[in-house]
């Protein structure tokens, strides 16, 4: 597996962060990702990662669900065992909406949480790599991938690191790697309310 | 930034409302001649159920934009501050149509032109038992207390909202017993939307036209579609002030909310819809399915309101599922416009087929007289909303959680 060199630059507070992101892209430097204890509103935002593509998955697995669902109750109670329930048609079709709809849902979030183990790399017994503990604890912690070292390293102390370091890691161990991909900067006019 | 406070009534705007209310009142007129007036019993059924529909079709539309406040305001929602002052005027509505809506109903028990068959329980078993509920004193008294509180309540909610405008909230204190304040008197419609609305309303104007029949799912059916059209009402009235130029602070973060909400009951309808249809189907008993036999079309029998009865299925379910899915339509403007359109001409169809198929059960006699009415009712609305929306402040800037507002990110 490819192994690289990241800057891994740790931030205390989040709004220290969200500037350092920008500034971090603006100056042209790859973000590999950043680590947060908890989801931050609009930073996926503010990295340029585009849209995730997990709901076109989860909706391609839905209507999956469906298909299966419909067609195979409706082959097995039609044509290969039909049964007489209670005078109904063999082609009970409102009795099967349940079903159908339970497959459908099962199908998308099997699949989604396939799809986003995939995405993330994850699955049982693979071990990550941790660029810090405590980034699922109190820590912001924002990974370059290496450039020139000392310049990077600086750059982050700069914008409000309060630890900067070095490491070697591996980028993906999986066929390929889920590349994000990151939107050019741009600015949004930001409304203010005036009293 | 400079914000624009005031909604300035375009003239287009009242030349609309105006011209639409002046085709209602032609249409109401007509159809009192061509129908009302006449001797014939299915005639005068005919003029009487559409003004039962109309009426109360958009009274509960613009009812629930009240809801909607109500329902925020007590989960301490801050996300839909930027624009409530829609919803409010919006909600404003809520009293010329009351007065309508409670004229018609008054007159369907009074002048009785054959609608609630309950009026007369003489003989009948079934109806006899039903008539400590189904009689024609309570009706009335219900349906006028429903009525003004509703207005009553509402008025109260937007006057505290209007409150904080000219004087700021001096600390954090006065803002936490402003906010109780609300809080209370938002709890209160509550209860009162939830004993009229969601259950004996619904029963009583709409379900006692089958007044043999009954459904559990009824109220909540009838509740949910006059919902997802309120909110959809609301979407409209933010696009249309977003296109003039107002609302500088309700981005596409609020409408994508906006658009949830159009999608989430859209599908919550259907489920009430199906809950009440494929219970009926299973169970297969005759006192139940009476209801569905001018509804549906089998291989045994046909039903004259087949086509509306799948027609609304597609509009009010299909069409959100598929286009309000993606996240890109919800928040795209001129898509949440379009579907606002469909969802409530969906619902005005639905609530069509809910009158009609249970009073003119032979065939299908949708024509100009419909629409000229709901075109009326149309203009009603637009006027009401326009009125209250040019009024007072586009913005409440003083509320405790209009801030929350305008960082909102959905």
């Amino acid at each position: 597996m490819a192994v690289k060199k990241f800057v891994v630059g740790c931030f205390d507070e989040e709004g220290v962060l969200f500037d350092a992101v920008k500034k971090v892209r603006k100056a042209g430097y790859k973000l590999h990702d950043v680590y947060t204890p908890f989801p931050v509103h609009g930073l996926d935002g503010a990295m340029g990662l585009r849209d995730t593509s997990l709901h076109t998955a989860g909706f391609i697995y839905g209507i999956t669900g469906t298909t299966v669902a419909l067609s195979s109750i409706t082959w097995i109670l039609t044509s290969d065992w039909p049964l007489n329930i209670g005078g109904k048609p063999h082609f009970a079709l409102p009795a099967w909406i349940p079903i159908t709809f339970e497959l459908t849902v099962l199908f998308a979030a099997v699949g989604m949480v396939l799809t986003f183990c995939y995405l993330c790399q994850l699955a049982p017994f693979v071990k990550k790599h941790h660029f810090h503990e405590r980034a699922t604890d109190d820590l912001f912690v924002m990974v370059i991938e290496c450039g020139d070292e000392a310049e990077i390293t600086n750059f982050l102390k700069n914008i409000g690191a309060s630890d900067v370091n070095t490491q070697v890691a591996e980028t993906g161990w999986w066929f390929g790697r889920y590349d994000k991909e990151e939107k050019a900067i741009e600015y949004k006019n930001e409304t203010v309310l005036h009293n | 930034m400079a914000i624009k406070e005031f909604f300035e009534i375009p003239k287009r705007y009242k030349t609309w409302s105006f011209a639409l209310i002046g085709v209602g009142v032609l249409s109401v007129i007509i159809g009192f001649i061509m129908y009302g007036a006449s001797e014939n019993v299915h005639d005068k059924a005919r003029f009487w159920s559409t003004m039962l529909h109309n009426s109360v079709y958009f009274l509960l539309v613009t009812n629930a934009a009240m809801f909607f406040i109500c329902a925020t305001t007590l989960a301490l929602g801050g996300w839909q501050m930027s624009f409530r002052r829609v919803a409010e005027a919006i909600s404003v509505a809520v009293i010329p149509l009351g007065i309508i809506a409670g004229l018609v109903l008054i007159a369907l028990v009074v002048v009785d032109p054959h609608i609630y068959h309950w009026l007369h329980p003489e003989g009948d078993p079934i109806l006899e038992g039903k008539s400590g509920f189904l009689n024609s004193k309570f009706f009335i008294i219900w349906t006028v207390l429903a009525i003004v509180l509703w207005i009553a309540l509402g008025y109260k909610m937007r006057k505290l909202s209007r409150e904080l405008d000219n004087n700021p909230l001096p600390n954090a204190e006065a803002g936490r017993k402003y906010i109780f304040k609300n809080t209370v008197w938002a709890s209160l419609f509550l209860v009162w939307f939830g004993l009229t609305v969601m259950s004996t309303i619904p029963w009583f104007w709409l379900m006692s036209i089958d007044a043999h029949w009954y459904s559990t799912m009824y109220s909540w059916y009838t509740f949910a579609s006059s919902f997802v059209a309120g909110m959809s009402l609301i979407a409209l009235y933010v696009v249309y002030l977003k296109n003039k130029g107002y609302l500088e602070y309700t981005n596409n973060e609020h409408l994508h909310d906006l658009g949830k909400f159009m999608f989430a009951f859209s599908v919550f309808w259907t489920y009430l819809w199906f809950s009440q249809y494929m219970l009926i189907w299973y169970a297969n008993i005759p006192e139940e399915t009476v209801y569905f036999q001018s509804r549906i079309t089998t291989e045994y029998h046909k039903g004259a309101y087949s086509f509306i009865f799948w027609a609304t299925v597609i509009i009010n379910f299909l069409a959100p599922l598929l286009i309000l899915m993606r996240r890109g339509t919800k928040r795209n403007y001129t898509m949440i416009a379009v579907m606002a359109v469909v969802i409530i001409f969906g619902h005005w169809l639905d609530f069509y087929q809910m009158v009609f198929a249970s009073v003119l059960k032979e065939h299908v006699e949708l024509n100009l007289f419909d629409f000229g009415v709901a075109a009326g009712f149309i203009g009603i609305i637009m006027l009401a909303t326009g009125n209250a929306l040019s009024k007072y402040p586009l913005i409440a800037k003083n509320h405790p959680l209009t801030k929350e507002s305008l960082v909102h990110h959905a």
